[in-house]
């Protein structure tokens, strides 16, 4: 097995000691095997290569990033759904990452996730009374009489109605399934939610509804989500720090504010001039950086700094060394990125754009 | 005259549980070189609505009229429509890989396209393959032709498709969420390169999608849809500036961002209806902020605001626009009106 090198651990301000989660060089690969009976492996899914992260107590660490970057397998290690190849995670104390299925229950109850289709997310046969109630069930927390009041506190809390606890899940639509979804990862209150892709099946005026709730829920229970979506907007709207990820490592890494003010990593950056802006001057004003290709496969990442072919600022440089996730001068420790020719402020990276075959090689004008 | 013209186009669907009217009277020009964006959300009757103008949703109670080109699709045999289809008409769906077929080669398929129109060899339409897949900015398309659809990416699949549409040079081109499949950096290509060829070739261009940044970037012409019917109408700065509609101005506000990154959201209450059981009145008025007495009775028709806005909202006419101030004008309007009838 390849070691991954792991990045250096990001310094912290001395404020910020309350941390609630942290990896430390997490990697999850997934074997691809050849062969009937004597399966050998020919290859390895790099999902998540080595990613350092802390989430601190209380707040939303948004994580972005394209189809096949590695979010939500990041997100399945986190929950310990599955164990890693390399690296730890030290929740509360704790190192988790090591620990077997029994060892691990006490920690199911301070870690839940909530999913993205809230279609395949529930099982269709049964009542929402006894989804909700499963996380009693399983723990041995409350049953009978017990379960079914706290099942109907739960469901008031998310907005549901009490008196459907005998429904199935095919009698509510998208937005209600997903706050049975909520209601179901709250019952234990945990600590830490992994919410993955929680409102991107949801028509927009529902999704509000639900960025609300989440909201709530947050400050009534003081809650630490980790929050993964590829919809830059909402990932704006809910986070205080934010991370992005391409192909399995985390390449720029910051506060809100300072991730969608002044993002230094050239895929940050046209990933925000990417996401679609509903206001049509502002739409029309702004240059997008149009990137070639599509994103590459994660069996065979490129050398060095894994968005060089698709970058516009490349050198020889970035083809033959790995970038390190850190502060780039300048900037405040809090913002890391790994990048070797970061994008300076006000820089025009759409003048360096290479086009996308014959036909769309000028960058799009106003 | 305009390239397409719908009026009062109606589709219900009979099913074991009632009559589902998913479309209930829309009517809507396009005009040549222009982009109209439908947006709405899931069930609101948007798809439904220009896939019955393509003869794809049998089994459909259908009434009105949509002429294209002087001639009433919704009439046509379907014999004339698989004329029109695919050669006057193309369209562009969201889901790029179910619409390839897994088991033909790429070029295969636009091929086929080709020569179902135009009496055209072989050779020549597969020279026209690769040329079509290069303009639309597959790389190596001289081999890439011959993939299967499982060898292209979710954005090339897409880019495929595109190709295919364009393939006859068709008037007007139906595009059906065409970017909701792909990520940002795949869309912003894909939204780059529909308005490039729609200015190359001056077609028509039909958007349908739930994305209203998509409609802020593309469309010139915007139709909100609520319930199966056109609530309001407009150019693209008086939709987003200046909506009329209740439901259109809680859509705008809906969406993260756009009150400043700290102020909670104003989500529109409540779930959309269902098409089988609609409200009285005004199919929006059990979530509408302003509702009326008369929201309960009577159906808005879809009046003039000013010259080429629309709305179907029986608040006057002069209370327009986002804002608090507005707002409040609102309420007071919508008190009034209660007062009248009651």
């Amino acid at each position: 097995m390849t070691k991954p090198d792991p990045t250096p651990s990001i310094q912290r301000r001395p404020s910020d000691d309350d941390v609630l989660l942290t990896l430390r060089g997490v990697v999850k690969h997934y074997p691809i095997k050849h062969g009937i009976i004597f399966k050998t492996e020919i290859g390895r899914v790099r999902a998540v290569d080595g990613v350092e992260l802390t989430v601190r107590r209380g707040e939303t660490l948004g994580l972005v990033g394209e189809t096949g970057c590695g979010k939500s397998t990041l997100a399945r290690c986190i929950t310990r759904l599955f164990p890693l190849t390399a690296g730890s995670i030290v929740f509360d104390g704790q190192d988790i990452s090591r620990l077997s299925r029994r060892e691990l229950r006490p920690y199911r109850r301070q870690v839940q996730m909530i999913f993205q289709d809230p279609y395949g997310s529930l099982n269709p046969r049964r009542r929402i009374g006894s989804i909700i109630g499963d996380p009693f069930a399983i723990h041995g927390v409350a049953d009978g009489a017990e379960r079914k009041r706290r099942v109907q506190e739960l469901m008031e809390l998310v907005g549901l109605n009490p008196e459907h606890y005998n429904r199935f899940p095919a009698d509510f639509s998208g937005g209600q399934r997903q706050r049975i979804g909520v209601a179901r990862a709250l019952a234990l209150r945990p600590k830490l939610i992994v919410c993955d892709e929680p409102v991107s099946a949801l028509d927009v005026s529902i999704q509000a509804q639900i960025i609300n709730l989440l909201e709530g829920l947050q400050d009534e229970f003081n809650l630490t989500y980790v929050f993964i979506a590829h919809d830059l907007s909402v990932v704006e709207h809910v986070s205080d720090r934010v991370a992005v990820m391409y192909l399995g490592k985390i390449v720029e890494l910051a506060d809100r504010d300072q991730l969608y003010g002044q993002p230094r990593h050239p895929y940050t950056n046209a990933l925000l001039l990417a996401g679609s802006i509903a206001d049509p001057d502002r739409a029309r004003a702004r240059r997008r950086i149009i990137l070639t290709g599509d994103v590459p496969s994660p069996v065979d990442p490129p050398s060095g700094c894994r968005f060089h072919p698709r970058c516009p600022k490349a050198q020889q440089l970035c083809f033959d060394t790995e970038p390190q996730l850190q502060p780039e001068p300048g900037d405040p420790v809090e913002h890391a990125t790994a990048c070797h020719f970061p994008v300076a402020p006000g820089e025009d990276l759409t003048v360096l754009t290479p086009g996308i075959g014959s036909a769309v090689d000028q960058p799009t004008e106003g | 005259m305009a390239l397409l013209q719908v009026r009062d186009l109606t589709v219900s669907f009979r099913t074991s549980d009632g009559l589902v009217q998913a479309v209930r009277g829309v009517s809507f020009d396009v005009q040549k070189g222009r982009t109209l964006g439908i947006v709405g959300e899931s069930g609101s009757g948007k798809t439904v609505c220009t896939q019955t103008l393509l003869g794809l949703t049998r089994g459909a109670e259908v009434g009105g009229t949509a002429e294209f080109d002087g001639q009433d699709l919704l009439t046509m045999t379907s014999a004339q429509l698989r004329r029109v289809r695919g050669a006057r008409i193309a369209a562009i769906f969201q889901d790029p890989l179910s619409s390839l077929h897994p088991l033909y080669r790429v070029g295969w398929q636009i091929v086929e396209m080709i020569r179902a129109h135009e009496r055209v060899s072989k050779p020549a339409a597969r020279a026209r393959a690769i040329e079509l897949l290069d303009l639309v900015g597959i790389p190596q398309a001289a081999s890439r032709v011959d993939d299967y659809p499982h060898e292209f990416s979710g954005g090339m699949r897409q880019r495929a498709m595109i190709a295919m549409a364009l393939a006859l040079n068709p008037e007007l081109i139906i595009a059906d969420e065409p970017t909701t499949a792909l990520d940002a950096t795949v869309q912003a290509q894909v939204i780059d390169l529909l308005q490039r060829l729609r200015d190359e070739f001056d077609s028509a261009l039909i958007i349908i999608t739930h994305d209203l940044g998509v409609i802020a970037d593309m469309a010139d012409q915007v139709l909100v849809m609520y319930a199966g019917k056109a609530v309001e109408i407009a150019d693209r700065r008086t939709l987003f500036y200046l909506p009329h509609h209740p439901y259109t101005q809680g859509l705008l506000e809906s969406i993260p961002g756009s009150a400043g990154v700290n102020e909670k959201l104003r989500p529109i209450p409540g779930q959309p209806p269902s098409l089988i059981n609609l409200p009285s009145g005004c199919a929006f008025h059990p979530r509408c902020r302003f509702v009326m007495d008369r929201c309960l009775t009577e159906i808005p028709e879809l009046r003039t605001v000013e010259r080429g806005h629309l709305s179907a909202c029986h608040l006057p006419l002069d209370l327009t626009g986002l804002g608090s101030a507005d707002d409040s004008a609102r309420q007071q309007a919508a008190d009034a009106g209660r007062e009248k009838i009651g």
